[in-house]
């Protein structure tokens, strides 16, 4: 195994620190060797999946930081389970879709988004049941990294592909990832290398493969996205099978002069010299930290953790391994410091309450409702995340969401409840979705009796209140008061919490 | 053609101050004023309700506001472009699309200002960043994190007895009213809100900066709630679309007698790169048929003449058409302000197809300065540290 903390300049303090440490650990169990314990285990549980079951902590609260961690990624899978649409390897043909009579493109267009509404429920399928949590956060995490929207890219089956490439790579080694992804075809549309060639560039890949994909804004000047733009001509997707394609007659060949570096450069090369720079690592740790640890990354740790993750070649897990070992990964100060996003509040509350449903439709738009309609992030930039998450309409509709699946106990969602999620957006869902989305959502249920029976046997030191809050909030309620509260309004009060938003 | 044509007006029915018209566009804006804040303006302050509309994804401001008389607009648009006779002639040069028409009679009661080649220097061609400009109002190399708005009343705080700062309908991006020290609101629907907000929680511990955030939230839900109601029954018909419900929405709040400073609504849908007319004509007609509402229902409610309501967009569309039957991305573009307390016509500088920059037009009126209009002119607050320089206001206003 790789150490993720390979110290570099040791100075005499760090050292003495790192003597100290060894010698509290020998006293008192250190982190890094002793065993992490149950609060530990469900904080890691909960950052690297959607939920932390009662037996998955038993599992992890013995081991060491390391082994824990290990454990957790020796697991991880890198392909979904859940059958993929039937139309998900379906050919994409740019020159069969440029032929289509006005109304074979209204059929197409409707087509498209009757698969979109597909295509996100089989994702929030696959995150609902997948053994491999941290594998869905990954593809999330790239997802919303190299962004592709359904809506510019308007081929259900070129998403569904990239989403495969992104869980393929999604923990193994980010040089691979950014050339597979790069090259995807539904990237070369989303971003409009498909229509960069010579003596027309299109900038757009250029710019964000610069801005949003490795440096980062501010450590390239424009000059380098024009040039960068001319060595990427000639990358397109064939007009027959939607394939990627390399045109050498719509390439430019010319000298381009990229970061300081001169030659004759393909697209491949450029990100050659994107990875060569010691900003890339950097911009994709420190987004792995708020992603992971808190919104803060502390300076001194992130830069140790981006060395190493350049050093290993790009290795995500290495990177991932360090900040999941740190000790600002378990700081107490960190906990309950990152906003839940929807895809957190939602599949994580469904999992970790066992809720019942049998269509996942009524969910993909609880996650639109929410702000996060997964395949269409909102631009190039993906979801900003954190606390923009949070406004006065999709807190209340996040509450709403929690209210009516607690409402009752062994009760099923309202009507009310899909009725409030036609709303917004209401296009492209309504006729005969109505009635689907109705049934499923009054489908949805949960049984709170038989949830609770899990806390029955325990030993009777710790006093249920306390027991589902420390199973449920990441730390001390804000405003929840559990005096007089038996059973599942135990449950209402903890989720109705505004600790209950965060991680 | 399909939508119903509306009557060509005449200029003597319609008439256009031509001289004021010249002074301002010939003269590239030097009537720029300097803050004149009488004590009524001061008193009045933000009891003036401002109404931004965002014209989503770019708004084709050429056949909005049409250079019907220039010839040059007919070859850049053999396909898109409106024809002379079917413009609504607003002087000898500049007309409405046809569809517009439910805008003829703000226009005939002086309670429209056309601002044409609204833009700003080096302009970026990207959504997302020519939409943060905008909203941030900075300069194009210059990226600052808080809307305008919010940094607004962060400069000159709003009374606390208001229900919000600001309410934005209909989208979960804040814009010109993100950030820190800002109450603002997002919602749907006044009913539903109110609804839900039972839901939000009340008092609690602080704690982390995302608690605290969420916490805030939460407040601000709670004193828009104790503060606003959706009693006003209106005779006025509202549009039966999305854009019509955020214009009921927003004439609702504007009912309420607390109060907020300003609303933002949302118009989706201008990003037509492709089979421009019949998705245009559309948002077109809803934008002149929601404004109209809008003016009736705030008669009603005696506040037409306490509210200014003024459009944006990332940007304008490239004035030449594309091969797809629709537009580029562009630059400058035409906006509208309206009010009871607005002095209608046409300001600014009509379009120079003549004189386009990489196949764009240039701009003639920055849009900054249509923010310190709103800012000194109709609130009576300085608009200089919010907007991080001066610019000269626009006199568009009878206060």
């Amino acid at each position: 195994m790789r150490s993720g903390a390979q110290s570099r300049a040791v100075n005499p303090l760090s050292a003495f620190l790192v003597f100290l440490s060894f010698w509290a650990g020998s006293a008192f169990a250190s982190p890094a060797t002793g065993a992490i314990g149950p609060d530990a285990a469900r904080h890691l549980l909960n950052r690297t999946g959607f939920d932390a079951p009662p037996a998955q902590v038993d599992a992890i609260a013995g081991l060491s930081r390391r082994d824990a961690v290990e454990k957790i990624l020796a697991g991880t899978l890198k392909a979904a389970r859940t059958p993929s649409p039937a139309w998900s390897d379906e050919p994409f043909s740019p020159r069969q879709l440029r032929a289509l009579s006005d109304a074979d493109r209204a059929l197409y267009v409707r087509k498209q988004l009757e698969r979109g509404g597909e295509q996100r429920g089989w994702w929030i399928t696959e995150m609902l049941t997948t053994p491999s949590p941290l594998t869905e956060r990954m593809t999330l995490f790239w997802h919303n990294h190299f962004t592709s929207s359904l809506q510019k890219v308007r081929s259900s089956a070129l998403i569904y592909r990239q989403n495969a490439l992104l869980r393929q790579h999604a923990l193994g080694n980010f040089a691979t990832l950014l050339k597979a992804a790069s090259k995807d075809p539904a990237m070369l549309v989303y971003l409009d290398s498909a229509v960069n060639r010579r003596g027309q560039p299109n900038e757009n890949f250029a710019r964000e493969v610069m801005e949003l994909f490795t440096l980062g804004e501010g450590h390239y000047a424009e000059q380098d996205i024009r040039e960068a733009a001319r060595a990427f001509t000639g990358w397109t997707l064939d007009a027959d099978t939607g394939e990627f394609a390399w045109r050498p007659a719509m390439h430019d060949g010319g000298m381009k002069t990229v970061l300081g570096r001169s030659g004759e450069f393909r697209g491949e090369e450029v990100l050659d010299i994107l990875l060569a720079r010691p900003e890339t690592a950097s911009f994709v740790v420190n987004k792995l930290w708020k992603e992971f640890v808190s919104p803060d990354p502390e300076p001194a740790e992130a830069k140790r953790i981006a060395a190493a993750f350049r050093d290993s070649g790009y290795d995500i897990k290495v990177a991932l391994r360090a900040l999941l070992v740190s000790d600002a990964f378990y700081a107490a100060k960190n906990r309950g410091t990152l906003v839940k996003s929807p895809v957190d509040l939602v599949i994580g509350t469904m999992r970790q309450f066992n809720v019942g449903y049998s269509d996942p439709l009524p969910l993909t738009l609880t996650l639109r409702a929410l702000g996060q309609d997964l395949f269409s992030p909102p631009n190039v930039k993906g979801w900003p995340g954190g606390e923009a998450w949070i406004n006065s309409t999709t807190l209340l509709a996040r509450r709403q969401f929690l209210e009516r699946l607690f409402r009752v106990d062994e009760a099923r969602m309202q009507a009310p409840m899909a009725e409030m999620q036609m709303r917004p957006n209401q296009q492209g869902n309504a006729g005969p979705n109505r009635e689907r989305l109705m049934r499923a959502a009054l489908d949805i249920r949960f049984s709170g009796g038989e949830w609770l029976r899990q806390f029955e046997g325990e030993p009777k030191s710790v006093a249920l209140p306390d027991r589902l809050q420390q199973v449920l909030l990441p730390v001390a309620p804000a405003s929840a008061n559990l005096v007089d509260a038996q059973g599942v309004e135990l449950i209402r009060r903890l989720t109705a919490d505004p600790v209950y938003q965060l991680k | 053609m399909t939508k119903p044509r509306a009557p060509g007006i005449q200029a003597s029915s319609a008439p256009v101050d031509r001289r004021r018209f010249l002074s301002i566009g010939v003269a590239g804006l030097a009537v720029a004023c300097l803050p004149k804040i009488s004590r009524a303006q001061a008193a009045e302050g933000y009891r003036r309700l401002l109404i931004l509309v965002e014209l989503k994804g770019g708004n084709d401001a050429l056949n909005m506001v049409v250079p019907y008389a220039d010839p040059e607009y007919y070859s850049l648009r053999p396909r898109l472009a409106i024809r002379r006779d079917d413009a609504i002639q607003l002087d000898e040069r500049s007309g409405l699309n046809p569809v517009l028409s439910p805008l003829v009679p703000l226009w005939q009661a002086k309670d429209l200002a056309v601002v044409q080649g609204v833009g700003y220097p080096q302009p970026n061609l990207s959504h997302f960043r020519s939409i943060e400009i905008w909203e941030t109002a900075s300069k194009a190399d210059e990226f600052l994190t808080e809307g305008w708005l919010a940094r607004a009343f962060v400069a000159k705080p709003a009374p606390a007895g208001f229900a919000a700062d600001g309410v934005v309908v209909g989208s979960s991006e804040l814009g010109p009213l993100h950030g820190q020290g800002t109450r603002t609101i997002a919602l749907n629907e006044t009913e539903q809100f109110l609804r839900q907000a039972k839901l939000a929680g009340g008092a609690a511990k602080r704690g982390n900066a995302a608690l605290n955030h969420i916490l805030k939230v939460q407040d601000d839900i709670a004193q828009a709630a104790s503060h606003l109601n959706s009693n006003v029954a209106f005779r006025t018909e509202f549009p039966k679309n999305a854009f019509g419900n955020a214009v009921r929405t927003a004439a609702q709040i504007a009912a309420n007698p607390a109060g907020v400073c300003a609303i933002r609504l949302t118009l989706n849908g201008f990003d037509t790169h492709r089979n421009q007319p019949a998705v245009h004509q559309r948002l077109l007609q809803e934008l002149g048929e929601g404004i109209a509402a809008l003016k009736s229902a705030l008669v009603e409610v005696d506040r037409w003449n306490s509210t200014l309501v003024m459009t944006y967009a990332e940007f304008g569309r490239r004035p030449q058409e594309n091969n797809s039957n629709g537009t580029d991305h562009g630059t400058a573009a035409a906006h509208f302000v309206a009010g009871g307390l607005v002095r209608g016509g046409l300001y600014g500088q009509a379009p120079r197809l003549d004189r386009l920059e990489s196949g764009n037009l240039p701009y003639a009126v920055d849009f900054r300065s249509l923010y310190a209009t709103a800012l000194e002119r109709w609130w009576g607050s300085p608009s200089q540290g919010p907007l991080r320089g001066r610019y000269p206001t626009l006199d568009l206003l009878k206060v």
